[in-house]
């Protein structure tokens, strides 16, 4: 089990996690943006690789399987559209959310033409990224590989349900986020302030009350099974299995 | 682009001109056939008295000395053949009269005999045409210079030169007709090169900035060259452009992607809710920074766009849809469910898809901004007598402000919404693009629809 | 039908001669209540144009005709040499008519009526043909008897010769020094045939007698004073003939000389506007028709007269006036003084 104390930075970007190795390819040849990306995505638990330009990036793709790249498209050694297109003509499979300064809408057409999959504006919000990652691998299936499953009950984040005595129950967003925070680290505590932050993005204001409403939520729709979550007094919330 | 009000007309200017230089020539040929056809006809009536004198002179004889003339029937007969003129005639034998009119004039010059001689004068109140014909009659030793002149009215020949005038018009008017027409046709066939590039470069579609190739004569060759030249430096400058455009993009918000990247890790690590608000607070400002960035970005290029114009076929609900699912995952955070209303109907526009989106973009990702969480926007498609109507009516908290049309200018923003980040140019935006293709956009508050909220509706005329 | 007797050249009228030309004949033909007046100067005789005046007055009320007779000579002699003042100059003398018009004698005159003639009935709208005349010779039934008619002047030459005791002092033609129309006959005849000359000898030598007119000749083959006319206006004969056999009107064959009686507005003329009206009502149909009757040819107006292949009508124009001329008048005179052998 692995856990992430808050308030404490990792510095590399290497986490694994038992339960799911998402790795993610990040071609940025900025520097500090990359090394700030691999953070972020790292309080989250996700593993990225760095690639500095297109070269080094065909090189990681050769040798790593990756659950997504995310791919700027302005680059030293090349326009990110190239690599797009080798990509999609090598028949490769990986999703590929594109990282771009440009808004014009040409773009996203020549874009999604090249076989890109989504493109994400500079500076974008984490949230809204993750939100489109989730998106996309959804659409790219393999769905088997994703459910999560604590104490009888099956999360399908897929198809945003909880499965738990033949009964099929479906999450909306922040539900389905939140469940699977919880499901991802079964017993952790997770403080409110860390589960504002995960689920809501920082440019909403949000009350203390919020997450209190969506636990309630959850745990209306935990009832009935063996899984429950459990306040812990002035520390948060965990997931526990009843017995 | 203002019509241009055309100064004259090419092929009009041609045409008069050519048709005047036909109406010169018909009375050039009209001149000319009347003047050979009447000199003809004198010749004729000349050659005729010619024949006449000389006939008369032929019968000239010497008896016993004198001189005797046995007038042939014929000399006289023969010149009542052509005409009906008078005639007159006299010989005269070194000088005195052998016989005919006395007083009939004699004018010759000659003293050997040689060519005849003609002279028009009046005689008994009437022109004349005069011919002398003079011969030496008698032997060697005796030789009398003998004049035999003949001369006959000309009011047969008036009569023919009326009829040849009358004639050499009608040819001069066929001649200028059908040369006024060969003429016309000659100014659209040189001027069907001109229609034809013209034509050409017309069928063009709006953003077609390929040199033009078609196969032109020799006179246009020099405007065709200038306008491809013209052609390349407007794709150039375009190019240019929106190479600038770009490149600002991408140099504003690279480093600030990185600075709200950091910010954010740091937020993460931070417990204590007084530093966490004051990162919230930076990366806020942030936001409002690069979101500027990017409306500023925006409107110039929803400007640059909007003088240019160039539409191309689109379906304004395909684009909607694609608006809605691009931005589906923002909504998703929000648990916000964005509904689709279809009224049915073909919605094909002719307009700039970048704008179209770029304006749908940003109504949809206000809505979404203003909304609640887990509340509905409805985008509607539909349409009245005259336009097609794109509505998105939100659950949010609405437009504020005495003037609801003020959000419409820069930088004005709701007197409700300072806790929000956003530039002022949204609507902005919007409200060019809607007139940039002839439409508009309406906001107000929903007052029938429980929940409150705006609706912020664009309007584009039917096709 | 009217009854023609010509009196020899007898002034009848009762009027002082005003003219220094010689006139044969005069009458006055006073309208009822008259408003104009029309002098015409004319070869035909009185009894010849006077159902043509009276038929004249009676379509144009009002006007008075003045007309005076006179020889084809002493009509040119009239015009050309007096410039007598008449309103309209009618004569069978078409050679002497076309001089007085070539010489500016005549004016111009366009109606309807000149407008509609065939272009050979007139020359240059100044002088029109109304009548078409046949020269005709004229034998007398009685002398002729048991002879052979001759069809042409061949036959004719021939035949005087065979019986020059029938013919002696018995043929009868126009003594062409003093008769204009006579004179016009035998010029024609020397340009148609080269037998006229032979003719003229052979007639010359049987003492041919010389006539003044047609009219006097025929009354003499009437009363066998002569066996045959030459050169009779063949007109005279078919109205005598209408109402007195005896004669015969003998067609030549090799070719018939037609002449045509022409009127034309003198330059003087007083009237020229009565005269255009008189001119208009001979060339009228009516007129036309009841002239042919007399003449036995059609009207002007039916085209030329050539129809029968030995008509040779005289054509108007200036080929007229060659016989005209002094030295060959002279010379033609000289000619037939010579084979017509008078004193």
């Amino acid at each position: 089990m692995v856990t992430t104390e808050p308030g404490k930075l990792t510095a590399t970007c290497h986490h694994e996690r038992k339960w799911k190795l998402m790795r993610f390819l990040l071609v940025e040849d900025n520097a500090q943006l990359a090394r700030a990306v691999c953070e972020r995505f790292a309080l989250d638990g996700h593993a990225v690789d760095h690639a500095t330009g297109l070269i080094d990036a065909s090189a990681f793709v050769d040798t790593t399987d990756y659950n997504l790249i995310l791919l700027d498209i302005m680059l030293p050694d090349g326009d990110g559209r190239d690599f797009l297109a080798r990509h999609r003509l090598a028949k490769n499979k990986t999703p590929v959310i594109v990282l771009t300064a440009r808004s014009q809408v040409s773009d996203r057409i020549t874009l999604l033409d090249l076989g890109a999959d989504d493109y994400v504006t500079k500076p974008f919000d984490f949230a809204e990224l993750e939100a489109r990652c989730r998106a996309v691998l959804r659409r790219q299936g393999g769905a088997a590989q994703n459910r999560l499953e604590f104490a009888g009950v099956i999360l399908d984040p897929q198809e945003a349900t909880l499965i738990a005595n033949d009964n099929i129950q479906n999450l909306r967003n922040r539900e389905l986020r939140l469940v699977e925070i919880f499901f991802a680290a079964p017993a952790q505590i997770f403080s409110k302030n860390h589960l504002i932050d995960r689920l809501f993005s920082l440019s909403e204001d949000v009350s203390e009350n919020a997450i209190e409403v969506y636990v309630g939520r959850i745990r209306k729709k935990l009832a009935g099974t063996r899984a429950e979550i459990e306040t812990v007094r002035s520390l948060g919330y965990r997931l526990v299995a009843r017995p | 682009m203002t019509g241009l009000l055309p100064k004259g007309s090419m092929q009009r200017r041609l045409v008069i001109q050519l048709s005047l230089i036909a109406l010169l020539l018909s009375l050039v040929l009209f001149l000319i056939v009347r003047g050979m056809a009447e000199r003809a006809a004198a010749d004729t009536q000349d050659n005729i008295l010619a024949a006449s004198a000389t006939s008369i002179a032929d019968a000239l004889f010497v008896e016993g000395g004198q001189v005797r003339l046995e007038l042939p029937y014929s000399a006289l007969s023969m010149l009542g053949t052509i005409s009906e003129d008078r005639v007159f005639y006299r010989v005269l034998v070194d000088g005195e009269t052998l016989t005919g009119y006395d007083d009939l004039v004699v004018k010759a010059a000659l003293a050997v005999p040689n060519q005849p001689e003609f002279s028009t004068f009046e005689y008994r109140g009437e022109q004349v045409r005069a011919v002398v014909v003079t011969r030496l009659v008698g032997s060697q030793s005796q030789q009398a210079l003998v004049r035999t002149v003949v001369a006959q009215t000309r009011l047969g020949l008036v009569q023919i030169s009326s009829r040849i005038t009358l004639w050499a018009v009608a040819i001069g008017i066929v001649f200028f007709f059908v040369a006024a027409g060969l003429s016309l046709w000659a100014a659209h066939s040189a001027l069907a090169p001109l229609n034809r590039v013209a034509g050409s470069v017309t069928r063009r579609g709006p953003s077609d900035l390929r040199a033009v190739q078609t196969q032109a004569p020799a006179e246009l060759v020099p405007l065709i060259t200038a306008l491809n030249s013209l052609i390349a430096r407007l794709k150039s400058s375009l190019t240019r452009s929106e190479d600038f455009i770009v490149e600002a993009a991408h140099r504003v918000r690279t480093p600030l992607a990185t600075v709200r990247t950091q910010a954010e890790v740091i937020h993460r690590g931070l417990e204590k809710s007084k530093n966490k608000t004051a990162l919230r607070e930076m990366i806020r400002a942030i936001d409002e920074s690069s979101r500027s960035a990017g409306q500023l970005l925006d409107h110039a290029m929803v400007n640059f766009r909007a003088d240019q114009l160039q539409t191309e076929a689109l379906d304004l609900r395909k684009l909607t849809a694609e608006t809605v699912e691009r931005l589906s995952p923002t909504a998703e955070l929000k648990d916000i469910s964005i509904i689709m209303q279809d009224q049915g109907g073909d919605f094909g526009f002719d307009g700039d898809p970048i704008m179209l989106q770029n304006a749908l973009r940003n109504i949809l990702d206000n809505a979404i901004k203003y909304s609640f969480s887990e509340s509905d926007i409805t985008v509607a498609l539909g349409r009245d007598a005259h336009n097609y109507i794109i509505s998105f009516a939100d659950q949010g908290r609405g437009f504020a402000g005495a003037n609801l049309s003020d959000h419409l200018q820069r930088f004005k923003r709701g007197t409700n919404v300072k806790d929000i980040v956003g530039s002022g140019l949204g609507l902005t935006i919007v409200d060019e693009v809607a007139r940039a293709h002839g439409g508009r956009v309406k906001i107000n508050n929903n007052t029938d629809t429980k929940g409150g909220g705006a609706c912020v509706s664009l309007y584009f005329p039917l096709v | 039908m009217r009854v023609t007797l010509f009196s020899i050249g007898m002034i009848l009228s009762s009027f002082h001669p005003s003219f220094a030309f010689e006139v044969e004949d005069r009458r006055l033909y006073t309208a009822p209540m008259p408003t104009q007046t029309i002098r015409v100067i004319s070869t035909a005789d009185i009894a010849a144009f006077d159902p043509l005046i009276r038929t004249f007055q009676s379509i144009n009320q009002g006007i008075t005709v003045d007309y005076t007779v006179a020889s084809s000579t002493e009509v040119m002699a009239a015009i050309y040499e007096e410039g007598a003042p008449f309103d309209l100059v009618i004569s069978s003398a078409m050679d002497l008519q076309t001089k007085l018009v070539n010489d500016g004698f005549a004016q111009q005159y366009v109606s309807s009526q000149t407008a509609q003639l065939p272009g050979w009935a007139k020359w240059q709208d100044q002088l029109f043909s109304f009548t078409q005349e046949p020269a005709a010779l004229v034998i007398s039934d009685a002398l002729f008897a048991g002879l052979e008619i001759p069809k042409n002047r061949e036959q004719l030459i021939d035949l005087l010769r065979v019986h020059p005791e029938i013919f002696d002092q018995r043929i009868g033609t126009y003594d062409v020094r003093t008769s204009g129309l006579g004179y016009l006959f035998a010029t024609q005849d020397s340009r148609n045939t080269d037998s006229f000359w032979r003719l003229t000898e052979v007639m010359g030598r049987l003492n041919t007698q010389l006539y003044c007119c047609s009219g006097a000749m025929i009354d003499d083959v009437y009363q066998g004073r002569l066996a045959l006319a030459y050169n009779v206006l063949g007109s005279y004969a078919e109205n005598r003939l209408a109402h007195e056999p005896g004669i015969t009107i003998v067609p030549m064959q090799d070719y018939v000389t037609v002449m045509m009686r022409t009127a034309f507005i003198p330059q003087n003329a007083q009237y020229p506007d009565v005269a255009g009206r008189m001119i208009d009502f001979l060339l009228s149909k009516p007129t036309q028709e009841s002239l042919a009757e007399t003449t036995g040819l059609p009207p002007v107006f039916d085209g030329a007269s050539d129809k029968q292949k030995a008509l040779r009508p005289i054509r108007l124009g200036p080929g007229l006036l060659v016989f005209l001329d002094r030295l060959k008048r002279q010379a033609f005179l000289r000619n037939w003084e010579n084979s017509i052998r008078q004193e």
